[in-house]
C-alpha cells in the first residue's frame, strides 16, 4: 500500500480503567503517514475512548504515545502535540458566532496573523462547498452544514493527524453520503493521516487503508478491509462485519484442500487446511446464499444445497433478509423482486445453495 | 387621591429641574452598587467558572451552598458585616463602618453569591464535550477557560443584571452599614425610606421612580437577552 511509509503515530501499551474496568487496553498500534484507520465496533467498544486517548483529552491512562518517533510528555509537550492534531465529534460543537469564526477559531488560538487566518478560512470553507455561510450565525444551520463547518474548523489548522469520532452517524442518509464523498476526496488531495471510529462497517469500508475492529476495549482484529472482510479471526469479527450465519461444527471427511464438517447432523462442504474431528466454526455471507424455488435443485455448481423453511422474511435496505431453518439457522439475502418471483412466504420451504468457497472457515 | 397625583407632579418636576440633592443620591447609588458589582464580577464569574469546571468531594454541597446564598437576606448580610466592621469587631481596624466602603462591602456580599450561581448555571449547562472541542482545537487551559466564557456570555450579561439588580434595589444592609448619613453614605433606597417615614412624599417619589427606571432598564435588557436566547 505505503512503500516508502513512516510512522507517525504509535500508541504502546495503552490502558484505561475506570473503577476496576479496563475500558481500554491497546497493547500497540502504529499508524502510518497518509493512512487513514477506521476504528469499528459497537457502541460501548472503546473507540470513543482511545480517540481521546490518542489526543489527551481523556487522563489519566497507562502508556505511551510517540508522535513521530518522539514520545508526548517527555520530549513533546502534550500542547504541542495537541496542536498537531484536529478532531471531529459526531455533534459539531460549533460555537455560538459566524461560520468565518469558527473555522478561524483553531488558527487564533495559535495566534496566527489575520491575513493568513483569512486565506485559510476561505480555502476551507470553499474545501468543503460552504463559503456562502460564511457569515452566517452557526446556529441557523442545518446539520449537514454543520458538520461540513466542524470539518472545515479541523482542516483549517492542517492537522499532521485527524481524529473523527463518528463525524456522520447524526446525519440524514443522503446528506451523509455526499459529506463522505467530499471528506474522502479531501482527505487524498490534503494526504491528511486520520483515524475515524464509526459503527458503520460500509463507511469503514468505503474510506479506510485499514480497518481495526474494536470490542470490549481491545482490537480483535486489524488489518485491509478485503482482510477483514473476507477473513474474520473470529465470531465477533465475522458478525460486525456482516456475516449472518456462523455454524460451529466437526470436521467428519477431508480429501485434497477440501473438508466436510457436520453441523447438527447437517454436511457442509468448505475449503480449507484442517485437522480430522478438529472443531471449526463456517462463516456465510447472506449475499452468497442463492435461494430457488425447486425443493432440491440439482443443476447447480454449489456444492452445499439444502431445503430450509422460511422462517421469517423482513426488509432490509433494498433488500429482504430470509432466516431459514435447514437443519442449522441459515440467513439469506435476496430483492424484494426475487421475493415475488419465489413467491416467498413464511412456514413455505425453500431450496438454498452456497458454495463451499464462499464459506470463511475460522478454527478454533 | 390627591397626595398621590400631587407627589408625582412635584416628584417629577424635582427630576426635571436636576435637583442637586436627588442627583447626589442617584449618582452615589450607581457608584456604590456599581463598583459592588463589579467586585462581585471578578470573585463570582471566576469562582463560579472554577466550580463549574472542575470536579471535586462535596461539590453538589458546595454548589446548594452558592444557590443558597443567592437569595441571601440584606438585613442579615448586614447585620453581619456591621459586626465585623464594628471597633472591636475583626475587621474594626479598618474604621470603615457608616461609609460608602462598607455599602459597596456589603453589597458585594450580596451580589457575589448571584454572580456565581448564574455564572456555575451557564457554565455548567454547555455540552460537555464542548470542552474537549475546544481542548482539541489547541487550546491552553486559560483560552479554553475564556471561550467557554464567550459561549456562556449571554447568561453571564444576566448574571451582572441580576447582581445589579439585586444590589441597587435593597436597603437593609446599606442603611444598617452605610447610616444614611445625608451627603455621604445616602442612597436611593435609605432615602426613600427616610423620606416616607417623614411624610416627605414628593421626594420619596422621585426617587422611587428613579429607582423604578433602573430597575425597569435592567429588567428590559434580561427579558431582551432570554428572548433572544430562546429564539436561536
Amino acid at each position: 500500500m505505503m512503500s516508502d511509509s513512516t510512522t507517525i503515530l504509535e500508541a504502546r501499551n495503552i490502558r484505561v480503567e475506570r473503577g476496576g474496568t479496563v475500558l481500554l487496553n491497546i497493547p500497540s498500534l502504529s499508524i502510518e503517514e497518509g493512512e487513514i484507520l477506521a476504528l469499528i465496533g459497537p457502541n460501548g467498544a472503546g473507540k470513543t475512548t482511545f480517540l481521546q486517548t490518542l489526543s489527551y483529552l481523556l487522563k489519566p491512562f497507562r502508556g505511551e504515545i510517540f508522535f513521530g518517533g518522539e514520545k508526548v510528555e517527555t520530549h513533546v509537550s502534550v500542547l504541542e502535540y495537541r496542536r498537531k492534531l484536529a478532531m471531529v465529534f459526531q455533534y459539531p460543537l460549533l460555537f455560538d458566532t459566524t461560520v468565518f469564526n469558527n473555522v478561524a477559531s483553531g488558527l487564533r488560538i495559535r495566534g496566527m496573523k489575520k491575513k493568513e487566518i483569512d486565506d485559510r478560512v476561505m480555502e476551507n470553507l470553499k474545501r468543503f462547498g460552504i463559503p456562502h455561510l460564511s457569515h452566517r450565525s452557526a446556529k441557523t444551520l442545518s446539520g449537514g452544514e454543520a458538520q461540513r463547518a466542524s470539518l472545515a474548523r479541523a482542516f483549517a489548522i492542517q492537522p499532521e493527524i485527524l481524529l473523527l469520532d463518528e463525524p456522520f452517524a447524526s446525519l440524514d442518509p443522503p446528506t451523509r453520503d455526499s459529506l463522505i464523498e467530499d471528506l474522502e476526496r479531501i482527505l487524498s488531495q490534503t494526504r491528511t493521516t486520520a483515524i475515524f471510529a464509526t459503527h458503520d462497517r460500509l463507511e469503514a469500508l468505503n474510506l479506510s487503508d485499514r480497518v481495526a475492529v474494536m470490542n470490549n476495549g481491545m482490537i480483535q482484529q486489524i488489518g485491509s478491509p478485503e482482510e477483514v472482510m473476507n477473513h474474520p479471526i473470529d465470531e465477533f469479527v465475522a458478525s460486525f462485519v456482516g456475516v449472518e450465519t456462523i455454524l460451529t461444527g466437526k470436521v467428519i471427511r477431508k480429501h485434497g484442500g477440501t473438508f466436510v464438517a457436520s453441523i447438527s447432523g447437517k454436511e457442509i462442504e468448505a475449503v480449507g487446511e484442517v485437522y480430522l474431528d478438529e472443531t471449526v466454526i463456517l462463516c456465510i455471507r447472506p449475499e452468497n446464499v442463492t435461494l430457488s424455488t425447486q425443493p432440491r435443485p440439482e443443476a447447480t455448481s454449489a456444492r452445499n444445497v439444502f431445503v430450509g423453511r422460511i422462517l421469517k422474511i423482513a426488509p432490509l435496505g433494498p433488500y429482504q433478509k430470509v432466516h431459514l431453518d435447514c437443519g442449522f439457522p441459515l440467513v439469506a439475502y435476496v430483492t424484494r423482486h426475487s421475493v415475488e418471483e419465489l413467491s416467498l412466504i413464511e412456514g413455505n420451504e425453500v431450496g438454498a445453495s452456497f458454495k463451499a468457497t464462499g464459506i470463511t472457515v475460522i478454527r478454533k | 387621591m390627591d397626595l398621590i397625583f400631587e407627589g408625582i407632579k412635584k416628584a417629577f418636576w424635582l427630576l426635571v429641574t436636576f435637583d442637586p440633592e436627588v442627583f447626589r443620591i442617584t449618582f452615589l447609588s450607581l457608584q456604590v452598587s456599581g463598583t459592588a458589582t463589579l467586585v462581585s464580577l471578578l470573585i463570582g464569574v471566576s469562582t463560579g467558572t472554577a466550580i463549574a469546571l472542575s470536579q471535586f468531594p462535596g461539590k453538589r454541597f458546595m454548589v446548594s451552598l452558592v444557590n443558597t446564598g443567592m437569595g441571601l437576606p440584606p438585613v442579615v448580610v448586614g447585620l453581619f458585616v456591621t459586626i465585623f466592621l464594628w471597633r472591636n469587631g475583626p475587621l474594626g481596624f479598618l474604621g470603615i463602618l457608616y461609609t460608602p466602603t462598607a455599602m459597596i462591602l456589603a453589597q458585594a456580599v450580596i451580589a457575589t453569591p448571584i454572580v456565581m450561581g448564574i455564572t456555575l448555571a451557564a457554565i455548567q449547562q454547555l455540552p460537555k464535550k464542548l470542552r474537549l472541542q475546544i481542548l482539541a482545537l489547541g487550546a491552553t487551559r486559560l483560552q479554553m477557560v475564556w471561550i467557554l466564557m464567550k459561549e456562556a456570555k449571554l447568561p453571564l450579561l444576566a448574571a451582572v443584571m441580576a447582581g445589579f439588580g439585586g444590589v441597587i434595589s435593597e436597603v437593609g444592609a446599606s442603611i444598617m452599614v452605610g447610616g444614611n448619613i445625608k451627603g455621604y453614605s445616602r442612597v436611593l433606597t435609605t432615602a426613600t425610606v427616610m423620606e416616607t417615614s417623614r411624610g416627605n412624599f414628593e421626594i420619596a417619589i422621585a426617587l422611587g421612580i428613579i429607582l423604578l427606571l433602573l430597575a425597569f432598564s435592567i429588567n428590559f435588557i434580561i427579558t431582551q437577552i432570554q428572548q433572544r436566547e430562546r429564539t436561536r
